[in-house]
């Protein structure tokens, strides 16, 4: 698995206290893994600070899965 | 009790009687406070007048892009931002029926569109801190209504509805929205009244006094305190028995 994925599992794991092994790479942050949209939210923040990007609104809107997420930020940073 | 200590507060309105005085009380509480307002000259008095821990953040809040900018200025100038107080307001008196898009426009767009702006632009830094407060300005006029003040009245009890909203969304945060409905409060508008207009208005109000600035500052610095901290959602009517709600 890539740093960036790691990293990203690392942050979801700790935002919504959820098992890593839950954490695959379809695996929706709302319908799979509990989050509300305010935790989206701040996901998207946490992924910002971490990977020093900047993930506006539109693009934020299309993240849903783990892997939407690794995939926006691998080719962002 | 109320130890403001390392908070900082943005307040709105800041040049005028009731703004002034939140900025003094939420200052002498020991918060570092952003002061904001239209007019340079007065700020900067208060400014000089409090001292260290005094920061002025000049804004005109019928610019939105001025507006939005405002939350990172004050983020600049103090270091963080804990504290919003949504206490700008204008009027535009006009009864109802000759009342045109200029003068209901301009009183929506300063009151509440800004105080929804200044809310949008503190949310983010307030939701990392897992700490924040809002307190908005509503007024009494916004829960009775009062002639010749639709637009006004609109957009006090718009505030009303925006603060609710924004409490549900983010007491989960430790963030706080909270609105204080002031009732007649003698500040330099009201000096200008006669004795007699006064008298018509004090025999309105149970306490039979007009209210002090002092006392609506007091009311914002509990609900910004962390002892109100399960306070959320909710009006403080300050109105000396006037309306009670």
């Amino acid at each position: 698995m890539s740093d960036v994925a790691d990293r990203v599992k690392k942050i979801v794991v700790e935002h919504l206290g959820v098992e890593e092994d839950k954490v695959t790479e379809n695996a929706s942050f709302i319908d799979d893994l509990g989050a509300d949209s305010l935790d989206t939210v701040e996901l998207v923040m946490a992924f910002e600070e971490e990977f020093g990007i900047e993930i506006p609104d539109d693009a934020a809107e299309t993240i849903q899965t783990f892997g939407d997420a690794v995939k926006f930020i691998t080719e962002a940073s | 009790m109320f130890d403001l200590t390392g908070k900082t507060a943005l307040v709105t309105g800041a040049s005028g009687g009731i703004g002034g005085e939140i900025a003094k009380t939420l200052h002498a509480a020991g918060a570092t406070v952003g002061l904001s307002g239209t007019r340079v000259e007065p700020l900067e008095a208060l400014a000089a007048e409090l001292g260290e821990r005094a920061h002025v953040l000049p804004c005109n809040l019928s610019d939105s892009e001025a507006v939005d900018a405002l939350p990172k200025q004050a983020i600049e100038a103090m270091g963080r931002l804990d504290i919003l107080v949504n206490n700008a307001g204008i009027t535009r008196d006009q009864i109802f029926m000759r009342m045109s898009d200029e003068e209901w426009q301009s009183v929506l767009d300063v009151n509440l569109t800004s105080t929804m702006r200044l809310c949008r632009g503190v949310m983010r830094p307030m939701m990392k801190a897992r700490w924040g407060r809002i307190i908005n300005i509503s007024s009494i006029v916004g829960a009775t209504g009062n002639p010749g003040q639709a637009n006004y009245a609109a957009s006090k009890a718009g505030m009303v509805g925006l603060t609710k909203s924004i409490a549900y969304e983010v007491a989960s945060r430790g963030i706080t929205a909270n609105a204080v409905a002031p009732g007649f409060i003698a500040t330099a508008m009201t000096d200008k009244l006669t004795d007699e207009q006064k008298d018509k208005i004090n025999v309105q109000i149970p306490a039979a006094r007009m209210g002090a600035p002092e006392e609506i500052a007091a009311a914002v610095l509990y609900l910004a305190s962390n002892e109100a901290g399960y306070v959320t959602g909710s009006t403080l009517h300050v109105n000396g028995g006037m309306a009670m709600l």
